[in-house]
């Protein structure tokens, strides 16, 4: 049990250490245009490969849950309309849910 | 310095306050899941409430949950849990200009750079309200996760699952959402969005949870390298 604890706090410490270092970055290295853009770029990169793999897979396999999609294509739907922002994620959710609800997935 | 993260007329603005506040209560329910896994994996409630308060972000904690249920190596576990924290060092890169935090503040903040903090702040038009829809969404979303934590850990899951609400969904939902302003925007964006999709779903069966995502910001690095200039939206 003290081994697993000592795991819980070294995962923290280490995962809080992580968020400071990226927020303690010197401002000098940020003034070169690429440091610049990829700073720019990253969080678009991983956030639509963290909804990608949210969305289609489970575990280590391709997953196409068709509740889940559907709340997916629900989404990109409200937001081609033009939806508010907590219409576009209820929408999604509540897809899912009553395909659940309904047994379809 | 100005700092504009989005480019306001295309779409309809995220609003930083009341949408973070949604987007807290919504994601921060999933930590029930959470609660319910750590438990589950034979973690005490103590330990899984630890892990939601101190490490406060989710991929490291269902990792560190997987290795304990598989009986794996703590040492290996811990490093794995670790490296997964990396992706909110590269979200910090991109937040430290619009929060410019200073001092104690910034210890505190740094707690709060986690997936749906950047994605909501980054979502913004301008400076202010980027550092609004940051603390509304921290404050909410800290709170919300670590009750929900410890409601999962002693049993909530057993009322229902989070999934039966479509609460999985809310996550890749909100995370579309908010950078579809930026998909619109330029060129070169959704180059990277379509390329990092590629990398993270072709790597998923052969890496372990959690590092395809993390391998997709070479998409990024590559399009930055392709084109430092910023080509759709001002920052």
């Amino acid at each position: 049990m003290t081994g697993t604890w000592i795991a819980v706090l070294v995962t923290a410490a280490g995962c809080y250490a992580l968020k400071l270092a990226g927020l303690t970055v010197p401002p000098r290295l940020l003034a070169s245009p690429r440091v610049r853009r990829f700073a720019e770029l990253v969080p678009v990169a991983l956030l639509a490969a963290l909804a990608a793999v949210q969305s289609a897979t489970s575990g280590h396999a391709l997953d196409l849950d068709p509740a889940r999609l559907a709340g997916m294509g629900t989404a990109l739907a409200a937001l081609i309309l033009r939806a508010p922002f907590l219409v576009v994620i209820l929408a999604a959710a509540a897809t899912a849910a009553v395909l659940r609800a309904a047994g379809v997935a | 310095m100005s700092v504009q993260t989005a480019a306001p007329d295309q779409v309809r603005a995220i609003r930083p306050v009341r949408d973070g506040i949604g987007l807290g209560i919504a994601v921060g329910i999933s930590g029930v899941a959470f609660g319910a896994a750590a438990v589950g994996s034979g973690l005490s409630a103590w330990q899984a409430c630890a892990l939601s308060l101190l490490a406060f972000t989710g991929a490291s904690q269902f990792a560190l949950a997987g290795v304990v249920a598989a009986g794996g190596s703590l040492l290996a576990g811990t490093a794995g849990a670790i490296l997964l924290g990396s992706r909110n060092t590269l979200y910090g890169l991109r937040l430290a200009e619009v929060l410019q935090p200073r001092g104690p503040g910034r210890l505190l903040a740094a707690q709060g750079v986690i997936d749906e903090t950047t994605a909501i702040t980054l979502a913004q038009p301008d400076q202010p309200a980027g550092r609004q829809a940051f603390s509304a969404t921290f404050c909410t979303l800290y709170l919300t996760w670590n009750l929900a934590t410890l409601a999962g850990a002693v049993g909530a899951g057993k009322i229902g699952s989070p999934q039966s609400f479509g609460i999985d969904v809310v996550g890749p939902a909100a995370f579309i959402a908010l950078i579809y302003p930026r998909l619109r925007a330029g060129r070169a964006e959704r180059t990277v969005a379509l390329a990092a999709v590629a990398i993270a779903l072709a790597m998923t069966p052969v890496l372990p949870a959690g590092v395809p995502v993390i391998l997709a910001s070479v998409a990024a690095l590559a399009g930055a390298l392709a084109s430092p200039a910023a080509t759709g939206s001002p920052a």
